[in-house]
């Protein structure tokens, strides 16, 4: 019986049939692909994307030159070098990160005892040429000021858990 | 067309040459169009069944993708491989390309409507689609690089094989049509199925044998799930390994030309041409070109539809299938077809 | 009549230069070519002559598929050429022979079919028109009705041959090695009997 079930179900293609018929109930499917630069999936708070490195709100860079997200960066990116400023205060003269030799883990986010340098949202700097890519202080400090509001809420919105 | 020339005032024989020539411009031109359409629409249906979208961004819907790759492919280089056997290794496109065009030459789109109306339409085709392996054996071969050379052996082992069983499922078609003529065959199956269907695939006898023509079509222009001869999981990419540029694209161009002849194929031999489905005035309305275009259209989606669905077949099987499968069963056909048709009187 | 002549030169002068090329190429893999390309251009001669039955057939059956295991053995073969040509002055006197017969032979037939008297054609040299019939049908009606004997005959030759070919070659597996492959068989294995479902208690294990 079987024997002739099978005859039957070979001949008829059956599973063939049965095959195109899955595949074709898919082919009206809704999509799933995410339309990229128009559509874009949803971050978590803690995405570690773009670094940047903070401002307090009445306009002072946040970094007091503590060096340790430089002694913690597994990846050796962050070079850091201080003096004095008149004020006395102590700030960095000069902060690079490399970002083509960042693996982007977060410890330098996690070090920062002011929370100054930080990864923010952005994903997308992808650039011509490799020198692009050696950020310096400045660069560092414009990423904060652009994207100051997004990772001043997703800080908060992560808070709770920290 | 030819009066039309010779309305210039042209002796016939230069009428008859230049209407030809135009007729083949036009003919070439709207199938590289189709071609390129056909490409996007492949993409467009296998992206659909795997949940994606396909190309959407070029153009509206992304319709013109495939001018965008012929533009690239068009401005890339041509490499030929230092140890290549250059003069073949260049030919071989060109074989594969030209062969896919040279189909066309009596395929009829509309009554009436075909560069040549020869006798022996049928057998042209399967003459024409015999040479296609010559572009895939001789790349194979010129490359002198172990993958496609690999692809050439089963290219060419693969077509013969299932040459042999098209040829008898055509066996069957032609001694119910009586003619080996393509006009003839589409106008012999009016009102073939009750006095009401246009189609020669609805007669018992025939139907079985329009499904082994649908797979070996499938092996013959090497189209997934027998796409052996480019399998990328054994062979890179097999024959067209080491082509770039132009070349590449007339591979590409060549195998598509060829998968919609075949398409054109199916709608011509089995489901009524350029007739309407059912033999009914209104249905007459519509010009015949649009409904041989919709079901040449319609057997195009099933080809991209079963390359998203099956995966690729063994080459054991491959060959199981052609020789012990489908050529038992062709042969029984045509014994059984001719039988039948003696029996019925058919050939009184 | 002046577009016929152009192609009819054109054929005829591919033909014959592919035939020249098929001896004279050094590589045998172009030599196969170069006679598929004579093959092709002799069918476009019979297509002026109005055999286009017979065309279409050199070109499926030699081009399509003969040539293509010949280029299949040749692109396989392993020649010596140097081993190949230093036998050619040995050789040479038997070649010119056959080629001197072949003329001959061919002067002969020509001699014979201008002396008249054969039926094979009309003296123009196209090939003759029957009545009403299309060239495939006046074909059927002389192989199945005066010829059909002969027709049989070597139908029933090639079958033996091919019996022949595969009895030569077939080899029975031999006892003791691995067991063939039965596509059959694994097509029709079912997940019942492939599988067995078990629920083992913590602990135990199973027993395979």
């Amino acid at each position: 019986m079987t024997t002739v079930s099978h005859l039957i179900k070979s001949f008829t293609l059956w599973e063939f049939l049965k095959a195109h018929a899955l595949t074709l109930k898919y082919f009206f499917k809704p999509k799933v692909t995410i339309n990229y630069p128009f559509e874009k999936a949803p971050l978590s708070p803690r995405f570690r994307g773009e670094h940047a490195l903070r401002r307090y709100p009445n306009g002072e860079e946040r970094c007091i030159a503590c060096k340790l997200c430089e002694a913690v960066c597994p990846a050796q990116a962050i070079t850091i070098e201080s003096e004095p400023r008149e004020d006395g205060s102590r700030r960095t003269t000069r902060y690079d990160i490399d970002m083509t030799k960042c693996i982007f883990c977060g410890f330098c986010q996690e070090a920062c005892p002011v929370d100054a340098i930080v990864e923010g949202p952005n994903f997308e700097y992808s650039t011509e040429t490799r020198e692009e890519l050696l950020y310096d202080k400045a660069k560092l400090l414009a990423n904060g000021d652009k994207w100051e509001r997004a990772i001043a809420a997703n800080l908060e919105a992560d808070a709770p858990y920290r | 067309m030819t009066a039309f020339f010779q309305s210039l005032g042209l002796p016939y024989e230069w009428a008859w040459t230049v209407a030809t020539l135009a007729g083949i411009l036009i003919v070439s031109l709207l199938v590289m169009f189709s071609v390129a359409m056909v490409i996007y629409v492949d993409r467009k249906v296998l992206g659909a069944i795997m949940l994606r979208r396909g190309p959407n961004v070029v153009g509206p819907f992304g319709l013109l993708q495939s001018f965008a790759d012929g533009l690239k492919v068009f401005l890339q280089e041509t490499i030929i491989p230092s140890a290549a056997n250059k003069g073949i290794f260049l030919i071989a496109p060109i074989i594969t390309f030209t062969v896919a065009l040279a189909a066309w030459a009596v395929i009829p789109f509309d009554a009436g409507v075909v560069i040549s109306d020869i006798n022996v339409g049928l057998l042209y085709i399967l003459a024409i689609s015999s040479m296609g392996v010559y572009g895939v054996v001789m790349s194979g071969w010129a490359s002198n690089s172990k993958y496609p050379f690999f692809s050439a052996m089963r290219a060419s082992a693969q077509m013969i094989s299932y040459e042999v069983s098209i040829g008898f499922v055509l066996v069957c078609v032609v001694l119910f049509a009586g003619t080996f003529n393509l006009s003839g065959i589409v106008n012999a199956q009016q009102g073939f199925g009750l006095g009401l269907i246009n189609a020669y695939a609805v007669h018992p006898l025939l139907f079985p044998m329009w499904v082994v023509f649908f797979i070996s079509a499938l092996a013959e222009t090497a189209r997934a799930p027998f796409d052996l001869t480019e399998a990328e999981s054994e062979l890179v990419a097999g024959y067209q390994t080491e082509y770039s540029s132009m070349s590449f694209a007339l591979f590409w161009l060549g195998e598509y030309a060829n998968i919609l002849l075949m398409c054109s194929l199916n709608t011509l031999l089995f489901w009524g041409g350029w007739l309407p489905p059912l033999d009914i005035p209104v249905l007459y309305m519509v010009p015949g070109i649009i409904w041989f275009l919709v079901k040449t259209f319609v057997f195009f989606f099933m080809f991209s539809w079963i390359w998203a669905t099956v995966p690729r077949y063994r080459y054991d099987q491959l060959m199981r299938l052609g020789w012990k499968v489908f050529l038992p069963m062709s042969l029984l056909f045509v014994a059984a077809t001719s039988g039948y048709l003696m029996a019925i009187g058919h050939f009184a | 009549m002046l577009i016929q002549a152009i192609a009819f030169y054109f054929f005829a002068t591919i033909v014959v230069a592919s035939a020249v090329m098929v001896v004279m190429a050094r590589n045998p893999v172009h030599s196969v070519l170069w006679l598929i390309l004579a093959f092709f251009n002799a069918a476009g001669l019979m297509v002026l002559l109005g055999a286009e039955f017979i065309a279409m057939l050199l070109v499926i059956v030699y081009v399509g598929a003969v040539a293509v295991l010949f280029l299949f053995v040749v692109m396989m073969l392993d020649i010596d050429f140097a081993a190949m040509r230093a036998g050619f002055s040995r050789n040479a006197p038997l070649g010119l022979l056959i080629a001197a017969i072949l003329l001959a032979e061919l002067l002969l037939g020509v001699g014979a079919y201008n002396a008249g008297g054969l039926t094979l054609g009309t003296p123009d040299g196209t090939a003759m028109q029957a009545a009403d019939t299309s060239n495939i049908e006046a074909l059927g009606a002389l192989l199945y009705g005066r010829y059909i004997i002969l027709f049989e005959i070597a139908g029933i030759i090639l079958l033996v041959a091919m019996i022949g070919a595969i009895v030569l070659t077939f080899q029975p597996p031999k006892p003791g090695a691995r067991a063939r492959q039965d596509v059959g068989k694994q097509i029709r294995r079912r997940p019942e009997e492939a599988t067995v479902m078990k629920s083992p208690e913590v602990g135990q294990g199973i027993e395979l």
